[in-house]
């Protein structure tokens, strides 16, 4: 989301509270509240411009760790708050913080008609892909077969694809990022903020309790090259520790090749993030990175982003219209209505 | 041909037909003409409950009754004194509700064979010709045939549009009947239809045709009339009760200066009250059809949050959905009005019907020690002074309130000696003020005189906190886990809503004096039945008074003292007894039930009858 810039001198630590952090010791939502705490005041707006509204879960204790006006909800509702929040204050900064429990499993339904009505909000989804405040069930995004508390035979769930899901609900901003990298967290978010329309951010997180580790693969430096792709705008898709692969597209196909002999940096998909279609396949790169063989990296960064107006706009255009040709409302007009009689 | 006209004070009329035959919109028409003519009045529409049920048959029968009267009229009547009948289905639905002796108007050509079939007569058998109704005076008349005849020279008009217009027939006739000019009807047709010409002019010669008719056929020599009541002075119109809601929560808005938001999922018998509010966006009013009830309550609760005047609207499965955000707004402490128009339950239950359903879900339906303030609205007209008492107290006590309505005031319509908006009481509203110096720490928690704490909206500088569902420290707003705080914030976030008590009126009795051998305490809609039972009642001398309840929750402070000085307390309720519990609950008293859970209102009647058996047995 965007929001109009004042000259403010604020710091990262302005945005600390005199709460003590309660998550457990190594968790990776430390990270993002570090990098959210930087973000802010890099983009001019007051701090009590700020809402972060937040539901139920580890990520959804953010809220009182950050010095700006703050709501711990309930489960699932972040979305439905901050959009009645942002429908009637369209003037404020207002942040989402969820999980991947609490914005794909209960609040699943708000998620999705949030990003429809795109209102002008960042949206982060802290996905560690396990349910770590009641102490380790599986969750919506958790890998198929996993054991867990709640699954001793393993999971037989089919996860959710949580970019493909935001794409579907017609997100306007489509991100990935992850704890691991504060400087491309720090980017990552830095955009959100300044996209007009509901930020969709989803950050990998590490739960080190009840998960730890579930993306190494994408932190570790001997796998993280070969299996993360970084998207940049107008860039080709080049990965690997060599930078010696790419994602070329075969018509609609997306496909991996080595570069050198056969294909150059000149036959590769061209990330552009305004591209529609190159997003709905970019979204769908979701491979199990423990596959053997040949399969996609998975790619972080912004992977779309369009324009489309913001609901708490247009609801104000059409109050504003109905008042520039009807006048704003008369209440004894109203009360009176159209007939009336009199007793004497 | 003599004609004689006969003067009446009170008049029952039920207009019935199929869904399709439009008689909501005959009773509409014809309580306006009613209303403008100073004639009190009270209507009560009965929908069916699927929106298309198979023409002709018994669930698709829709009715509109409407009481009017040269006296003060407390409901629609219990019983009608003229039945309109616009096919078999309609008078197999309401043949016991006519008084012995009344009239039936039918339209004969609702009773061909295919029709008495879908009514479920038996084979052969035709009420109109069996003599089954001897003791009414049928009217027959063949509203289809005579309606299409009126409309020969439309020719660009298909049969079909034609005979849409035969409710227009029956109209004009029973215009014609209570001595009525045309031209309220007429002026609505030309709104309805200005552009499209050759609808409108249909309608209007049918309407015409139906008064005509009454006037030359021969048959018809008795014209009645209704005098204009004697109503306190002033200047009236007419309203419906979701109506009069939503001009309730505009006219608070607009009092305390709150931008009003109105978060709802739709749901009989609720959604007027959205499609009404979003009509109004002059006013500023910003309505949001969200996904479901939840997210309906989650917006209002994130609005109010922002300051704004945050409101609900639903009904009962609805208010269960909503069940876990009150809880939230209870801890948060900032205003809400959920709105509840109740219906038959449990689960879907009787949408369309009525039903005071939902008043133990709003006392106690929610997880943890949770009180929120209820009230409750009694007639159409009265839901507008309820609604923005809601809202007052919201705004004022920082506490979401419930308001119960439902489906019987919903849609029913009466006269409303509406309010000017510089005599309505002005609703203060104070937002914490910004704090420049930001050594002392803003203390989100800390209470007034009232235990009231302030509402301190984002964009105020110096006064960022965290508020949230957990258990709060008092004062700081801190999330707490120590014992003695959560014993506290219990007992001070129940004496928070106790204390409203110092801020409404006395409880007054309805009617009656202060000691007796009865009192009748009633809350909703069952007041006009109430009313005038009791009223009766004391003329033929009986002692029994009638206390009815707005403020449900707190009660008013004297309520414990009214009760004592009553012999015996009955309390009449549609559903299986849900204030009575509460009374009982708080003042120990023996109070006695009558309760009816039909779907449809308690009668005048059938009350009088018990109050009789309860004095009798003693
Ligand atoms: S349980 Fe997991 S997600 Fe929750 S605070 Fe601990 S490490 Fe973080």
């Amino acid at each position: 989301m965007s929001a109009t810039a004042a000259p403010v001198n604020l710091t990262a630590k302005d945005f600390a509270t005199d709460q003590e952090v309660r998550w457990c010791p190594g968790c990776g939502d430390y990270s993002i509240l570090a990098q959210v705490q930087k973000v802010m005041p890099t983009l001019g707006i007051p701090k009590e411009n700020f809402a972060i509204i937040s539901g139920i879960g580890c990520s959804s204790r953010f809220p009182y760790y950050m010095n700006t006006f703050g709501m711990h909800s309930i489960h699932g509702r972040a979305t439905a708050i901050a959009s009645g929040l942002k429908a009637a204050r369209p003037d404020l900064s207002v942040w989402i913080v969820s999980g991947d429990g609490d914005s794909m499993s209960i609040g699943g339904n708000h998620t999705i008609h949030l990003l429809r009505r795109n209102f002008d909000v960042n949206f982060l989804v802290f996905n560690n892909q396990i349910y770590g405040l009641t102490k380790g069930q599986y969750s919506p995004t958790s890998e198929e077969h996993k054991i867990t508390k709640s699954t001793p035979y393993g999971s037989i769930d089919h996860p959710f694809n949580p970019l493909a899901l935001a794409m579907g609900a017609d997100g306007t901003f489509i991100a990935r990022s992850m704890d691991r990298d504060p400087k491309h967290l720090q980017e990552t978010l830095t955009r959100a903020a300044k996209h007009k329309g509901t930020s969709f951010v989803e950050i990998y997180q590490n739960c080190n309790i009840f998960n730890d580790g579930t993306f190494e693969i994408f932190t570790e430096k001997a796998t993280k090259l070969d299996e993360g792709l970084y998207l940049e705008q107008d860039k080709p898709l080049i990965f690997g520790a060599n930078k010696n692969k790419g994602i070329r597209l075969n018509g609609l196909q997306p496909e991996v090749v080595e570069l050198g002999n056969d294909f150059s940096a000149d036959d590769l998909w061209i990330h552009d993030e305004h591209d529609f279609y190159k997003a709905q396949i970019l979204v769908r790169m979701f491979d199990d990175p423990h596959k053997t063989g040949t399969h996609f990296p998975r790619p972080f960064g912004v992977f779309y982003e369009t324009s489309r107006p913001c609901y708490e706009d247009e609801m104000a255009l059409q109050i504003e219209e109905v008042i520039t040709s009807k006048g704003k409302g008369d209440l004894d007009k109203l009360l009176r209505g159209r007939e009336v009689w009199e007793i004497a | 041909m003599t004609r004689t006209e006969q003067t009446l004070q009170d008049v029952v009329i039920k207009f019935a037909g199929d869904s399709g035959d439009g008689m909501q919109l005959t009773g509409q028409q014809f309580t306006n003409n009613t209303a403008l003519l100073g004639i009190d009045l009270a209507t009560f529409p009965d929908f069916p409950a699927e929106i298309r049920a198979p023409i002709g048959t018994l669930p698709g029968v829709s009715g509109f009754q409407l009481h009017f009267s040269s006296n003060k009229v407390y409901t629609p009547g219990d019983i009608a004194d003229v039945l309109v009948a616009m096919n078999a289905a309609a008078l197999k639905v309401n043949l016991k509700s006519i008084k012995p002796g009344g009239k039936i108007i039918v339209n004969i050509d609702g009773f061909d064979a295919k029709n008495l079939r879908l009514a479920n007569y038996p084979e052969g058998v035709n009420p109109l010709e069996d003599g089954s109704l001897d003791n009414f005076e049928v009217i027959k008349i063949d509203v289809t045939r005579l309606t299409r005849e009126a409309l020969k020279d439309f020719t660009d008009l298909g049969t079909k549009e034609r005979d849409r217009a035969k409710n227009m027939f029956v109209l004009g006739f029973i215009y014609w009947m209570y001595d009525r000019t045309l031209d309220t009807t007429i002026a609505f047709l030309k709104e309805k239809f200005g552009k499209k010409e050759s609808i409108l002019q249909s309608n209007i010669k049918v309407l015409q045709a139906g008064y005509n008719y009454g006037d030359t056929t021969e048959t018809f020599t008795t014209r009645y009339k209704v005098e204009k009541a004697k109503l306190p002075a002033g200047t009236y119109r007419s309203i419906m009760g979701n109506q009069a809601l939503a001009y309730g929560l505009i006219a608070a808005s607009q009092k305390s200066g709150l931008p009003l938001f109105l978060g709802s999922y739709p749901i009989t018998p609720a959604s007027d009250i959205l499609h009404e509010l979003s009509k109004h966006k002059a006013f500023g009013v910003k309505t949001f059809q969200a996904e479901d009830e939840i997210a309906a309550i989650s917006s209002s609760i994130g609005a109010s949050y922002g300051g704004a005047l945050g409101v609900t609207t639903t009904s009962g499965p609805g208010m269960a959905l909503k069940t876990e955000a009150m809880g939230l707004a209870v801890m948060l402490e900032i205003p809400l009005v959920i709105v509840d128009i109740q219906r038959g339950g449990p689960s879907t239950g009787l949408p369309t019907k009525t039903e005071q359903s939902d008043l133990m879900q709003a006392y106690y339906g929610r997880n943890g020690e949770c009180p929120m303030p209820i009230i409750a609205s009694a007639t159409p007209s009265d839901c507008f002074d309820v609604a923005y008492e809601a809202c007052r107290i919201a705004v004022q006590h920082m506490t979401p309130v419930i308001l119960l309505s439902d489906g019987y005031i919903a849609n029913g319509a009466e006269p409303w000696r509406f309010p000017k908006s510089a005599d309505l009481k002005p609703i203060e509203v104070k937002f914490a003020a910004a704090q420049q110096n930001t050594d002392s720490k803003f203390q989100p928690y800390l209470r007034d005189e009232k235990l009231v704490r302030p509402w301190a909206i984002p964009g105020t500088a110096g006064l960022e906190h965290r508020i949230g569902g957990l258990e709060k420290q008092d004062i700081t707003g801190n999330v707490s886990y120590d014992p003695d705080n959560h014993q506290h914030m219990v007992k001070t976030r129940q004496e928070k809503v106790d204390k409203i008590a110092d801020y409404i009126p006395l409880q007054q009795l309805d009617s009656g004096a202060e000691t007796g051998d009865l009192l009748v305490i009633g809350w909703g809609s069952t007041y006009g039945a109430i009313k005038s039972a009791v009223l009766e009642l004391q003329q033929q001398g009986y002692s029994v008074s009638h206390a009815h309840l707005r403020y449900v929750r707190p009660f008013p402070k004297n309520l414990g003292n009214i009760i004592k000085n009553f012999k015996q307390v009955l309390v009449p309720e549609i559903n299986n007894g849900q204030l009575i519990k509460i009374l009982r609950d708080q003042f120990l008293v023996d109070a006695k039930g009558y309760n009816k859970i039909m779907g449809i209102p308690i009668t005048k009647t059938e009350l009088i009858t018990e109050i009789k058996r309860i004095l009798q047995q003693k």
